[in-house]
């Protein structure tokens, strides 16, 4: 049974803050991030944004592209380090939004940045084995950085949503291997109750992120007997700039074949929607018989690796949504740091 | 007091070895110094650590290392002294065999730095300043150094381009030693236009923090002939300290500890600067090593960084420094630093250095430092 992509959809808040904005207030060189780390700037949730609302939004934008009855969709999974509640569901909250209950399957993944591509695997490989028909997929984070750590100059936020399905005249594009990479690596991580994540500093590269991708990446090309050369496009994930081109080079990928995947230069690392939000803008640009290879990275540490195949439907469906270079691009506001901190909540207001 | 060789050498390639433990890489470095000079037993130990306590909580490593090497119940003793800890154990254990108390030890150095982010490490060596009147003022080591660098540019003209001369040099030199941490050619420009540290100095000025570990045996010289490699001579030894404080020096622009380790060392030695073949020097920045060169007698006081930018202190040039590449291409574990610079003379003038070959090489120099100057070694080893 071949099963695949039967819709697709992204969601980017509109507001943006420039590395230059963030430096200034920390005295820090903005040259050196823009050049060292290839980050120019990150995408801010407003204060009525959170994991579920980009979930919300980019689950409407799949469900559009797809033409299927919410209805049919048997699960929603909601992949996110950001999810906003402890104890309490995001993915049921999703799934009542796109009309999806009660006959559904909800579940909320957490694994660091690699919990959206887990939604995406698991949804897969309930509708391979025929248990639903439609699953759907999320990667959504509002993900946070200290103030004047590393990450807040990266850590951004939204979302993607993938609808898997057998349904042959609604296929996208088809998955056409998986393969899993996962060993115990700290690098990064968060404990229950503390707001900001701690991380592992340069622990996060070597061994952690490229160990991991590569693993994962040789594993698939091994398992599908591809080569690097046999795909048009290839997204990592991006926790910043240099970090997916140095893992295409080691790979021997070109810079081509990751340019159209690789927005976190003007959108920041978006965590669990990194390497799906990704894969979303290459379905907007890609040609049918195009080979696409997708890798997550999820600290701790995992790669989900996929390849997929795009078929002619994707010319039919993918303006029926906006296109994520689009959300990107267009109709943005910028703000300062100031209102960045109110509306990521760095401000402590005065007890009611 | 004997006559003392060093008889093997031991060192892995440094790095960022988070696979491995401080006894991990300290035991690799000390079996391949045991067995370059063919002893499966020592007498005694030093461990030069500058920190091993902030480093990775763990402090009494005398013991330690004795008993994953195989020597438990032999003297072994952890000595500090900041960067130049790994000299100071160096100098012990000369003294040690030069007083005839033991025949065969072992000098080695050690530190596993990079199992703590960066700020806890930068704090951690900021230890080896003055904390009440430097540390809680908020100065780090490439603050300090950059003070002397504006001082000794303003004194006598040094300029922007010969400070990255130094690593331009000690970059293509680590090109060539496979036990190097950063094997990769720099350019002037590249120097120049990397990431702001402390002004002037930027990112390529200043040495990495790195795992490693350095061994070396010392026996008594009449007994060389014993072991199965050459011996190479510990002819001078010298140890000085100045003020930890560097508002407290008269003048920026020179190290007094250095100068008088090194007259110390010249005069046991009965060498003068004319006879050195090569030095390895603490080019912690690159300010330093041409401070260093310059206390040393080396050159002229001001004259290091035109020396450097003219390639007088290239491989091929008068007075080869730091063919090793360096700290700042192999490395700078803080403690084993000065066992390392034993390691690079030894197999220099044993002839045994390869692509970096050093011509000719009978007398080599090595000045070991610890904090901006506050203690300095010297050691002069010359052909048996």
């Amino acid at each position: 049974m071949v099963v695949g992509i039967v819709g697709y959809g992204a969601h980017i808040p509109r507001r943006r803050i420039k590395v230059e904005e963030i430096a200034k207030v920390w005295g820090a060189d903005a040259a050196s991030y823009k050049r060292g780390m290839e980050l120019f700037q990150k995408s801010v949730p407003a204060l009525d944004e959170d994991t579920i609302t980009l979930s919300v939004e980019a689950a409407r934008n799949a469900v559009a592209r797809s033409g299927i009855d919410p209805k049919d969709i048997g699960a929603v999974y909601v992949g996110s380090e950001s999810h906003p509640y402890a104890v309490k569901p995001s993915g049921v909250t999703v799934a009542e939004a796109i009309g999806a209950t009660p006959d559904c399957h909800c579940a909320d993944f957490e694994f660091a940045c690699k919990a959206g591509s887990e939604g995406m695997f698991v949804a897969y490989g309930l509708v391979k084995a025929g248990l639903i028909k439609y699953g759907m997929g999320i990667g959504a984070d509002t993900s946070q950085g200290a103030p004047g750590d590393a990450l807040e100059y990266s850590a951004a936020a939204g979302a993607a949503a993938f609808i898997m399905g057998a349904n042959e005249e609604r296929i996208i594009a088809t998955v056409d291997e998986t393969f899993s990479f996962m060993t115990d690596t700290p690098d990064f991580w968060r404990r229950e109750h503390q707001f900001y994540p701690a991380h592992g500093g340069r622990f996060t590269g070597e061994p952690a992120y490229f160990r991991t991708v590569t693993g994962a990446v040789k594993g698939i090309l091994e398992k599908s007997d591809l080569k690097p050369e046999d795909f048009k496009y290839v997204v990592f994930h991006q926790p910043n700039g240099k970090f997916p081109k140095r893992a295409a080079k080691i790979l021997g990928f070109s810079f081509e074949q990751i340019d159209v995947g690789r927005l976190v230069p003007w959108l920041g690392n978006t965590y669990s929607g990194s390497s799906p939000i990704g894969l979303t803008a290459i379905l907007d640009v890609a040609d049918p018989g195009d080979r696409i290879l997708m890798c997550s990275y999820g600290s701790g540490a995992g790669s989900d690796a996929f390849v997929f195949t795009v078929r002619d439907r994707v010319r039919e469906v993918r303006d029926l949504a906006p296109r994520t270079r689009w959300l990107l691009d267009e109709n943005v506001t910028y703000v300062e740091y100031g209102e960045y901190a109110k509306m990521r909540r760095k401000i402590r207001l005065a007890d009611k | 007091m004997r006559d003392v060789a060093v008889i093997g050498v031991g060192m892995q390639k440094w790095g960022e070895l988070w696979e491995k433990s401080t006894r991990d890489i300290f035991v690799e470095s000390a079996l391949l110094a045991m067995d370059d000079a063919g002893v499966d037993s020592l007498d005694a130990m030093y461990i030069g650590s500058m920190s091993p306590g902030l480093f990775t909580s763990q402090e009494h490593l005398g013991s330690i290392m004795a008993d994953y090497l195989g020597q438990k119940s032999i003297p072994s003793t952890r000595v500090e002294s900041a960067c130049a800890s790994g000299g100071v154990a160096f100098r012990m254990a000369f003294m040690e065999v030069a007083s005839g108390m033991h025949d065969i030890v072992l000098a080695g150095g050690v530190e596993k730095m990079t199992d703590i982010g960066g700020s806890d490490a930068t704090h951690a060596l900021a230890t080896a300043a003055d904390m009440q009147w430097e540390g809680v003022q908020g100065v780090t080591f490439p603050g300090l150094y950059a003070m002397m660098a504006v001082a000794h540019m303003d004194k006598y003209g040094t300029t922007r381009k010969q400070l990255a001369a130094v690593a331009v040099k000690n970059h293509h030199n680590g090109t060539m030693n496979p036990r190097a941490q950063f094997r990769m050619e720099v350019t002037v420009e590249g120097v120049i236009n990397s990431t702001k540290v402390a002004d002037p100095l930027n990112i390529l000025d200043c040495s990495p923090i790195t795992d490693g570990a350095a061994a070396v045996i010392l026996v008594p010289a009449d007994m060389v002939k014993k072991f199965k490699k050459p011996g190479v001579k510990v002819i001078g030894s010298g140890h000085a300290t100045d003020t930890i404080a560097l508002h407290d020096r008269e003048d920026l622009t020179t190290l007094s500890a250095v100068t008088e380790a090194a007259e110390q060392a010249y005069r046991m030695s009965g060498k003068d600067t004319k006879d050195i073949d090569l030095a390895e020097v603490h080019d912690c920045f690159t300010i330093a090593e041409i401070i260093v060169s310059e206390s040393l007698g080396l050159f002229e006081r001001g004259k290091g960084g035109p020396a450097a930018e003219v390639g007088e202190t290239s491989l091929k040039g008068r007075i080869p420094i730091n063919a090793s590449g360096g700290l700042k291409s192999k490395g700078h574990p803080v403690g084993a630093t000065g066992v390392a610079q034993i390691v690079e003379l030894t197999e220099q003038l044993r002839g045994e250095a390869g692509d970096r070959q050093v011509s000719s090489a009978r007398v080599g120099l090595a000045q070991n430092m610890g904090g901006s100057g506050g203690s300095s070694l010297v050691h002069i080893l010359e052909v048996m």
